[in-house]
């Protein structure tokens, strides 16, 4: 008997991956390394989720975050928000099947990107505990509240409806998540306490009720009632459009022609600049969209390198702002300096981005170690991979030397301050899905070292004036030591009276505390501070490793 | 020179600037002429390096407020000493100094250098302030009475310099009230003591009619002041004769003839314009195929830097010759290098044949 190829043994075999088959043999690329950091991305991406959704429909979020410890590394997450609530059909499919969501297809700041965040710990939680995700949503009083029990088809990414009903519940509108998973919980940088808390730093109009695995209850209250600039969703940018997804434009556009499609699904782009284009890359505006080949659609991006486009609109992203960034900074860390500062919109590859940066200076902060570094994409903390993200790199790169603080080569400077930078973008370029690092784009670190280098300006005039005013102050002891000397030896050369002495040391006194100048006041009282909040998520550093 | 009622008052002037100053509520200055050959020129006439009129002024703020209180401190003990007819050492002064508590000088160099600055802001010499200097201020052999006066009777003291056998005559501190007798022909300034020995033993102030003065490296104020009233009065001429380097042309010899930097604002006092340089030239090296040493570094960079920036050599060309062929050659020679030629040829022929040939001098 002929032995068949071995390929088409191998054939057999051959198949479709699902995606979610995929996610489940691959859980660290979505954040899910290790029980401790599972349980973190799990409470991450249900709080992000919920913040983004209550944004979109202006509701000053109120977001309820429960951690029940369950004994045997399991732990209960309940997630509760009061946002729009989601309308019943889509529940099963935004909680239990991956890659499902709006975020994906439209270029608007938010906190989720992907689609994938959710769906992953749904995902997780059935993986390690075999139980079902419960969700609970209501979109308005008029309609009732759904309660699904869910779990993911793994094979075919798609959801598992294991009970649906209509339930009674208190809440006008809002989703609330219920998930068991397998975890650990610590203290430290890396904590939840302290995921929470630096959210609620960068968030200051939101409040968050926390119920830690000790069942204490931390409120984070709002500090504002108005809402962050509502971010706008825009076209993408000619400019870093890649191959593929241009291709795809033009499959699915509704344009007819080449310089329609230009029009209508780009931003900064009108009548000249399609016509411009089109010269540019050697093809006629009217050809039809779903005529163009790979060939030339690869001249269309040739073409519209060459052709000068104005900048994206920045209008669409939103920072924080520098006053606030400010006032979070002092909420936090009990220094005597503060500084911040929101930078002007910049783009890389096509995307408009704001970098925003401060600094706390002195005060209680540990002057022999490295400086904390803080960093932020779109409001959100990120806790991880600290050394692969650009925000690292760039604080390395900057000459923190010539600003007062020491430095080695190729580190991270050294003293008593925290560095705090937050990067908002439509779309902001992790290194990972499980968002914990951005990417190098050097048009990003240059924005950041220029955010840190205005910062550090600030900072350096004010290590320069303390080190003046210590220095006066040192003078000031100085002068009274040998004052009298000058005295007693005008009295011994002059014979004058006792009194004409105590007098000349008098005028002396006024004359050189004047040519000295003033003792300035550079004590600054930090109202803001709250010594219970800075201490949350400090306490037993873990020993666990990224 | 300023008399001691003049120093009196000269301090008192600038205590009373000082207290109507800050009575004006103003920052009180003291003014003293800035001390470095800088600020010093050359003038060929009167033969002494004169003070250009650089001035250094110390406002009193507070940085200068310690070296402030030091130097009044410093003005009061000086006034101390001069109305009760004391002196202090620069050492003496700088203990003293200990009972100014944090006002005190850690260093004695500290204490020297506002010692330094009271005698040029009242423009005196430091002996008249009441301070006098550690060092020796020279020897004398030879054809000299000096007429001096006993401390306790105030009797005229008559010292005959002819009358030391191998030992000399030590020049005291303060010179300016001696009086002098002699017949001699030259004054014969030395810069080693042991050249002076070989002198002295073989009486060559006897043979040569002359008065020999052993000034042991760069001459004191007392020295150069010495020699200077010295020739003046008696109007006899001075010859110097030191080792062949530019050490001893450049400090020694320069020195003693046109002053220094450092004491520009009494060079017109403490200078000897009349001297005359007989030897070691480098000619002489040549001339008498002495044995030599080679220069080093610092002795090259002596010699550029005093052809460059010394406003005495620079006035003078055939020392600018001297210097530039000392430097070509590459060696220097002491005077006992003569010993070479036996010991007593220096006295037999070098100086015999030098003191002849007034074209072998250096100006």
């Amino acid at each position: 008997m002929a032995e068949e190829p071995i390929a088409v043994e191998l054939a057999k075999k051959q198949k479709e991956i699902g995606v979610a088959e995929f996610f489940s043999r691959n859980r660290h690329l979505l954040g899910f390394d290790n029980k401790k950091k599972a349980l973190m991305t799990t409470i991450k991406e249900a709080v992000d989720n919920s913040l983004d959704a209550c944004e979109e429909a202006s509701v000053l979020p109120e977001v309820s975050v429960e951690v029940i410890d369950m004994g045997n590394d399991r732990f209960r997450v309940i997630v509760e928000d009061n946002g729009p609530g989601i309308v019943k059909k889509q529940i099963p499919h935004i909680f239990a099947r991956l890659l499902y969501g709006s975020k994906f297809f439209k270029l608007s700041q938010s906190r989720g990107q992907q689609g994938i965040g959710i769906s992953a710990s749904v995902l997780y939680s059935q993986l390690t505990t075999g139980k079902p995700a419960k969700i609970t949503s209501r979109i308005s009083p008029k309609h009732p509240a759904n309660y699904y029990e869910l779990k993911i088809d793994i094979q075919n990414n798609r959801p598992d409806i294991i009970r649906e009903e209509i339930v009674e519940w208190q809440k006008d509108h809002g989703t609330k998540v219920e998930l068991e998973l397998e975890g650990s919980y610590t203290l430290g940088p890396q904590s939840i306490d302290a995921y929470l808390k630096q959210t609620a730093i960068v968030n200051p109009h939101v409040t968050v009720i926390y119920t830690n695995p000790k069942a204490e209850q931390i409120i984070f209250p709002k500090a504002t009632d108005i809402m962050p600039k509502k971010p706008v969703e825009i076209k993408p940018h000619p400019y870093g459009i890649e191959l593929g997804i241009l291709m795809d434009m033009l499959k699915f556009t509704e344009a007819r022609t080449l310089q329609s499609f230009l029009m209508n699904e780009f931003s900064r782009v009108g009548i000249s600049t399609a016509k411009e284009i089109c010269e540019n890359s050697a093809l006629l505006p009217n050809t039809k969209p779903k005529e163009i080949t790979r060939e030339m659609a690869e001249k269309l991006i040739q073409g519209i390198a060459k052709t000068k486009i104005i900048s994206p609109p920045t209008d669409c992203i939103s920072p924080i702002g520098y006053e606030l960034l400010e006032k979070g900074l002092k909420k936090e860390v009990n220094a005597e300096f503060y500084t911040a500062v929101t930078r002007m919109p910049s783009v890389y590859r096509g995307n408009p981005f704001i970098i925003e940066a401060g600094i706390a200076y002195g005060g209680e902060q540990n002057a022999e170690e490295t400086v904390r570094l803080l960093r932020f994409a779109n409001r959100v903390p990120l806790l991880y991979q600290q050394g692969a993200c650009a925000v690292t790199k760039a604080a390395i790169q900057t000459d923190w030397r010539s600003y007062g603080l020491s430095q080695s080569q190729s580190s991270l400077p050294a003293g008593p301050c925290t560095i705090v930078v937050h990067i908002c973008s439509v779309w902001v370029p992790f290194t990972s899905e499980s968002k914990e690092a951005i990417a190098h784009y050097p048009e990003i670190i240059k924005e950041i070292k220029l955010a840190l280098q205005e910062c550090g300006r600030q900072l350096g005039m004010y290590i320069r004036k303390k080190k003046k005013v210590q220095y006066e102050s040192k003078k000031r002891g100085y002068i009274e030591t040998y004052i009298p000397y000058i005295g007693e030896a005008l009295q011994e050369l002059l014979k004058v009276k006792e009194s004409d002495r105590k007098n000349v040391e008098n005028l002396l006194l006024q004359i050189l505390e004047k040519t000295r100048g003033e003792l300035g006041a550079v004590e600054m009282e930090n109202v803001e501070y709250d010594e219970e909040f800075a201490k949350i998520g400090k306490g037993e550093e873990d020993e666990e490793t990224e | 020179m300023k008399k001691q009622s003049d120093v009196l008052s000269g301090i008192k002037d600038i205590a009373t600037g000082v207290y109507n100053t800050i009575l004006k509520r103003k920052q009180p200055e003291l003014k003293m002429p800035l001390r470095a050959l800088a600020n010093v020129k050359y003038d060929p006439k009167e033969g002494y390096f004169e003070l250009l009129g650089k001035m250094k002024g110390r406002t009193l703020t507070a940085g200068t407020v310690k070296t402030f209180a030091q130097t009044l401190k410093m003005m009061s003990l000086s006034k101390n000493l001069v109305e009760t007819d004391d002196i202090a050492s620069k050492r003496e002064a700088y203990y003293i100094s200990k009972n100014w508590g944090p006002a005190r000088f850690n260093e004695q160099p500290d204490s020297d250098a506002v010692m330094d600055d009271i005698e040029a802001m009242m423009m005196v010499n430091r002996e008249q302030i009441g301070f006098i200097p550690e060092e020796k201020g020279g020897e004398i052999a030879g054809k000299l009475i000096v007429i001096d006066k006993d401390r306790d009777t105030g009797k005229e003291l008559r010292i005959d310099c002819t009358k030391f056998g191998s030992g000399a005559y030590s020049i005291p501190i303060s010179v300016e009230d001696l009086k002098f007798e002699t017949d001699a022909k030259f004054i014969l300034a030395i810069e080693t003591a042991g050249m002076f020995q070989r002198l002295v033993k073989h009486n060559y102030w006897k043979k040569s009619n002359c008065i020999l003065v052993s000034m042991g490296g760069v001459p004191t104020r007392a020295c150069r002041r010495f020699i200077r009233r010295l020739a003046d009065i008696k109007k006899i001429p001075v010859y110097v004769f030191t080792d062949g380097d530019p050490y001893g042309f450049g400090s020694i010899y320069r020195t003693l003839k046109a002053g220094s930097g450092n004491a520009a604002h009494i060079n017109k006092y403490f200078c000897v314009p009349q001297a005359q340089f007989i030897g070691i030239t480098p000619q002489d090296i040549v001339d008498y195929q002495l044995p030599t040493h080679p220069l080093k570094d610092v002795d090259i960079k002596k010699i550029k830097d005093l052809i460059k920036n010394d406003p005495f050599i620079k006035h003078y060309r055939p020392w600018q010759k001297a210097l530039e062929q000392m430097a070509k050659m590459k060696v220097r020679a002491e005077q006992q290098a003569l010993a070479k030629h036996g010991l007593n040829f220096v006295i037999s022929d070098y100086l015999p044949k030098k003191l002849a040939d007034q074209k072998s001098w250096l100006p």
